[in-house]
């Protein structure tokens, strides 16, 4: 089959409209440049009635909101994708894990993650100078803190300034009060000596310009809000985009396979698959942008094998796919009997998601695991949904009262204990490796003819060891609170209550940035060292990952990329 | 707010528009589906719609068990002068959807959900000589005393079959109840729709024995001025 190419040149093409991807869309089409956007996914607006799943009841979805395939965070989940997308495989290296989430639609992971929203600090760009792990970035916190402080001004991000070494300061919207629950943990952490402040999240408490609402606290972002309250990469970047004073022609449902290029090895475009005809198009453009997020960039690098790059697109190092690495993760769940008998009088929905936050306060130099983690705290009296009153009065056995039963009882037990959950979880930093990486299977294909990424992945003692630490500490906290904590205490067999890689949806490093072009992807400016009109501006640059979210770094990064890219486009040096 | 009032009429001055065209014999039973359907209509993708009306189309208890599991979850949740029953929020028809959709406690809920009605009928044959439907209430509750307790240290799969029975029926009952309009009417609940989160009420603090701090609730948002654009200094403090 003939392949169909668009007559078009393009300033840019971008490929992915998430973070990353969005972000240079918004910098570039502000610029006054011509600009491509190429979408794995549909379109998606949570203004358009269609697509909102914000403010609607459990009843109204038939199985009152539990999970399925398509949305294995439930059924309101704003995101589509998941773990497992039909016709999308991906494989592993026997022996090894990697779950990969994926979010193929308008804004991509940005529809559904937590809006946690914390900046790096100065330790996080060196942290080998503190512990010898990993690799320094060529950047400090200086070279990237100016972006941090337009992106806090641009997208709107509540929190403190409270003067912490590691977490730094910004341009906060005033943060909300705490929740009953989360009152409880302030108490129950600082008896333990753990600090907790107001956390930090891209929900506009305070209205920032006339084009985005303020916040309804209807508690559900994850569901995409409708009046643009909090962040997510289409609604406050893409559409900006499109009424700037540049172009931006949206390609979705379009799956690009590789970057193409010309004699000399440089880049002239991409090549795509159209999943509505299932035919494949080609684009031109002077430079093309990655932001398909860090894995299937790499994968699309990687599958873009020529003459003058044998070994993939900006692969002469043999980096691409390599230092792999994910946030990590570890929950408990906890009773509180101090908040049985809630009275339900009021709404305390909140912003989707946690009021406050404890940041790593440890000093691992007494410890025996190298970085970080900082503490999330969950709970309330929120909307029922599938899985409520499931064992409905299980915590009997604390009082030692019978467990189960019929009739009324049933009812009083479920208000009597509504509310009286709470849990925390731990998101930590782990090492980044040469040995955790992804490649090309050489067998396996999607339904879209393009080879497939396969994982290799292990954690080591040094992320299970912070696990441990971190189940020491919720248990801590939750005796603090007077509470029970749930669940067995998991043990080494478990991995210490370590997640599966990927579980956490953080996963950097796959084109990691560098000096060196032997031993990393793209240069400070996110760059390809092997080809100059490339560019990569989602987490695969990240030369390690912090104890933090990745977004905002993400975002501030494709900023500083992007304000690069026009620079040099003026000055036709690409 | 009555929101199901209010989907209806919003969907009613649809179907009344046609109305006007058609004259006026349209059966109440379509627009009750016409209520239903906008009910469904809740961010789909075509392939989830698909899906979720595949499912719906099918049917999985006869009558016989249909008729049976009524009478089982309105024990678990019997109506009365004071509550609504499991039956007034037809959560049989959402246990119908799940034996199809989901999973409970990594079991196979359709053979189970068959397994344990039969384990009813049988164990009520064996007493009483007639299905458990068929029985009288007392008799009924005289075969859940058996089974509708546990112990919770006891590992799921070294409990009796017919007590996990009885649990994923009266958890698929507690869920499908208070998921429903009616339930979450009796809970309480008071949230999703639009609002101002202004903190805890203080005698709900009192109740509690917790407190606010004046210096945390000094950096929290002043709801009286939500709607004054951010400007800060350039140390990063709001100014407005």
């Amino acid at each position: 089959m003939q392949i169909i190419e668009n007559s078009t040149v393009y300033d840019a093409i971008i490929v992915g409209s998430g973070a990353g991807g969005g972000m240079a869309t918004k910098i570039l089409a502000e610029a006054g440049l011509k600009v491509a956007v190429v979408e794995a996914g549909p379109f998606f607006d949570p203004a358009d009635p269609k697509h909102q799943t914000q403010l609607k009841w459990p009843y109204e979805s038939p199985r009152r909101g539990a999970s399925t395939r398509f949305r294995p965070f439930g059924d309101f989940d704003a995101a589509y994708g998941g773990w497992d997308i039909e016709g999308e495989p991906y494989t592993h290296v026997e022996g090894t894990k990697f779950d990969w989430f994926r979010s193929h639609m308008l804004g991509g992971r940005t529809n559904h993650w937590g809006r946690i929203s914390l900046r790096f600090g100065p330790k996080d760009f060196k942290h080998k100078d503190v512990d010898g792990y990993g690799d320094n970035w060529p950047i400090g916190y200086e070279d990237i803190k100016p972006y941090y402080d337009k992106l806090d001004k641009l997208i709107g991000v509540f929190g403190t300034n409270e003067g912490l070494p590691n977490d730094p300061d910004g341009y906060f919207l005033p943060p909300p009060k705490p929740r009953l629950h989360e009152l409880f943990y302030i108490k129950g952490a600082r008896k333990s000596g753990i600090p907790v402040y107001p956390s930090r999240m891209s929900m506009l408490t305070k209205r920032i310009n006339d084009e985005r609402g303020v916040c309804f606290y209807c508690g559900q972002c994850s569901r995409a809000c409708q009046v643009y309250a909090d962040f997510s990469a289409g609604t406050c970047l893409i559409f900006p985009a499109q009424k700037s004073k540049g172009q931006v022609d949206l390609f979705v449902n379009c799956m690009v396979r590789t970057v193409t290029t010309d004699s000399e090895g440089r880049a002239t475009g991409v090549s795509y698959i159209n999943k509505e005809d299932r035919r494949e198009y080609k684009l031109k453009g002077k430079v093309v942008v990655l932001g398909a997020s860090a894995c299937s960039s790499a994968r699309i690098l990687l599958n873009s094998k020529s003459e003058q790059h044998p070994n993939g697109l900006g692969n002469s190092s043999d980096v691409v796919g390599k230092y792999l690495h994910d946030s990590t993760g570890a929950d408990r769940a906890a009773f509180i009997p101090d908040l049985m008998n809630r009275k339900v009088s009021y709404n305390e929905d909140g912003v989707g998601g946690m009021h406050i936050y404890s940041p790593w306060w440890g000093d691992n130099s007494k410890l025996d695991f190298p970085r970080g983690y900082h503490l999330e705290i969950w709970g309330g009296m929120g909307m029922p949904n599938y899985g409520f009153g499931f064992n409905v009065n299980d915590f009997n056995k604390f009082f030692g009262t019978k467990v189960g039963g019929y009739g009324d009882i049933l009812r009083s037990d479920a208000k009597k204990y509504y509310g009286a959950t709470m849990g925390i979880s731990s998101r930590g930093e782990s090492i980044s490796r040469k040995e955790n990486y992804c490649e090309i299977d050489p067998n396996v294909v999607d339904e879209f003819g393009i080879p497939v990424l396969r994982f290799h992945y292990k954690w080591s003692d040094l992320e299970r060891n912070q696990a441990k630490h971190a189940h020491d500490t919720f248990e801590e906290i939750i005796h603090n609170m007077g509470g029970e904590p749930l669940g067995e205490r998991p043990g080494a067999d478990k991995n210490y209550g370590l997640h599966t890689p990927g579980r956490i949806i953080h996963e950097v490093g796959t084109t990691r940035m560098g000096d060196n072009p032997k031993t990393s992807v793209v240069n400070e400016f996110q760059q390809l060292h092997d080809v100059d009109n490339v560019f990569i501006v989602d987490a695969g640059p990240f030369v390690s990952q912090a104890d933090k979210n990745c977004t905002w770094t993400i975002m501030a990064l494709s900023w500083r990329a992007s304000e690069h890219i026009v620079e040099q486009l003026k000055k036709q040096n690409i | 707010m009555d929101r199901r009032k209010s989907i209806k009429s919003i969907v009613l001055g649809s179907v009344a528009g046609g109305l006007a065209l058609k004259g006026c014999n349209t059966a109440p039973e379509e627009i009750e589906q016409s209520v239903a359907q906008a009910n469904k209509f809740y961010g789909r993708t075509p392939m989830e719609r698909e899906r979720d009306e595949a499912i719906a189309s099918k049917a999985f208890f006869n009558d016989h068990q249909r008729e049976t599991m009524v009478v089982l979850c309105d024990l678990i949740l019997p109506p009365s002068e004071e509550f609504k029953g499991a039956s007034d929020a037809d959560v049989v028809s959402f246990i119908d959807f799940m034996a199809f959709d989901g999973e409970v406690e990594n079991e196979n809920l359709q053979t189970d959900l068959r397994g344990g009605l039969m384990w009813l009928d049988h164990t009520s044959n064996d007493l009483y000589e007639m299905d458990f439907k068929s029985a009288t209430p007392e008799q009924q509750k005289a075969i859940l005393d058996k089974i509708a307790y546990y112990n919770p240290e006891e590992p799921w799969d070294e409990r009796p079959f017919e007590v996990n029975f009885f649990s994923i029926v009266r958890n698929l009952t507690m869920t499908g109840f208070y998921t429903s309009e009616i339930g979450i009417e009796e809970l309480g609940y008071k949230g999703n729709q639009p609002n101002v989160w202004d903190g805890v009420p203080e005698e709900i603090l009192a109740q509690h024995g917790v407190s606010y701090e004046p210096e945390w609730l000094a950096k929290c948002v002043d709801q009286s001025k939500r709607n004054i654009k951010a400007e800060w200094d350039e140390n990063g403090n709001l100014l407005t």
